[in-house]
């Protein structure tokens, strides 16, 4: 793609915030629409949102497709995420340390994150937009089950459920527990249950019936 | 601003990118740029022929400069065809665009890898 090749070449020390050009003029825009009234940050938000399942390549959903489909590669993306993907041959970006953390019976994992200029788009989808809202995001890690309940998603009380805060170094993906119901499916029509907030864990996968036939 | 809205460019707009449903894109910032064009025209701030107009003389002029005609490139033109009609519509200047740009880049600059980028008075003065 034409603009992964127009970043803009300052220091290139990897130690500040990195946007291409496209980004940077996109983001100009929007301050500008924004501050004269012509739009709504949040109705922007609720457009982009609608889309979230049309936004890019959806390698997570892959991944995780991959390893309800095969116990080697489940293995070795939780031992090392990031190898584990690069041996399927998806691109994966500078500093892109990313860890799966596996939900069970016993666990249900959720992840927090900041928003910086590395958030794993490619892998995980579109963050959500309360992610932007840093009380919701102190409060996700004070009462996640409080959060999830908000989200639609009761846990039973005898599950942990642990919270991840991304970092500059280290992010991370939920491998959910495969739907029942599924035995004989390909990965491709699993992948299509893999949801973006089965993958950050403040949703479930889809339920096969939950399919458009 | 509902599907539908976003319905009526995708079909009033020649070219634009989508499977059955409507839509799609393939980074997020294309999405962004498609909202903001559906909700100036929500605004009134052009028509969707006159946005059409604007948009393939914007992919004409790419392609005489030597843009694959490929189709990955459609948002590119759409960015370009945004920021022209913002100008000409009086809504911001070429320059403003370019000092907001600018800002932007300041404000990614001085943030550590890591950490939400937020824009701030004073990245407009360097």
């Amino acid at each position: 793609m034409a603009h992964d090749h127009d970043h803009h070449h300052h220091d290139h020390d990897h130690e500040h915030s990195e946007l291409s050009e496209t980004q940077l003029r996109v983001r100009a825009l929007e301050t500008i629409l924004t501050e004269k009234g012509y739009v709504d940050p949040k109705a922007l938000d609720a457009i982009v949102e609608m889309y979230e399942t049309k936004i890019g390549p959806r390698n997570g959903a892959r991944v995780i497709a991959r390893a309800w489909t095969d116990p080697a590669f489940r293995q070795a993306l939780l031992d090392d995420a990031t190898q584990a993907i690069n041996t399927l041959g998806h691109v994966s970006r500078t500093g892109d340390h990313l860890i799966a953390v596996e939900n069970t019976l016993q666990r249900h994992n959720m992840v927090v994150c900041t928003l910086c200029s590395c958030y794993p788009w490619e892998m995980l989808g579109l963050p959500p937009v309360w992610y932007k809202a840093s009380p919701y995001r102190s409060r996700a890690v004070k009462d996640p089950r409080g959060v999830l309940a908000d989200f639609g998603v009761t846990l039973p009380k005898d599950i942990e459920i642990r919270v991840w805060d991304s970092t500059a170094e280290t992010r991370f993906i939920v491998l959910p527990m495969r739907p029942e119901g599924t035995d004989g499916w390909s990965e491709d029509k699993l992948a299509e249950l893999v949801t973006r907030d089965s993958m950050i864990g403040t949703g479930l996968p889809r339920k096969p019936a939950e399919l458009k036939s | 601003m509902d599907r539908a809205g976003a319905l009526a460019a995708a079909r009033e707009v020649p070219g634009v990118p989508q499977d059955d449903d409507g839509p799609v894109f393939k980074e997020p910032w294309q999405a962004q740029a498609f909202a903001m064009a559906l909700a100036l025209h929500e605004r009134g701030v052009f028509t969707w022929p006159e946005w059409a107009a604007t948009l393939s003389d914007e992919i004409r002029r790419a392609q005489a400069a030597g843009d694959p005609d490929t189709g990955d490139t459609y948002y590119n033109h759409w960015l370009a065809a945004l920021e022209r009609l913002v100008a000409e519509k009086g809504v911001a200047s070429r320059d403003m665009q370019h000092d907001y740009r600018h800002a932007w880049e300041h404000a990614c600059d001085r943030t550590p890898h890591g950490k939400p980028i937020e824009l701030t008075p004073a990245d407009f003065h360097h």
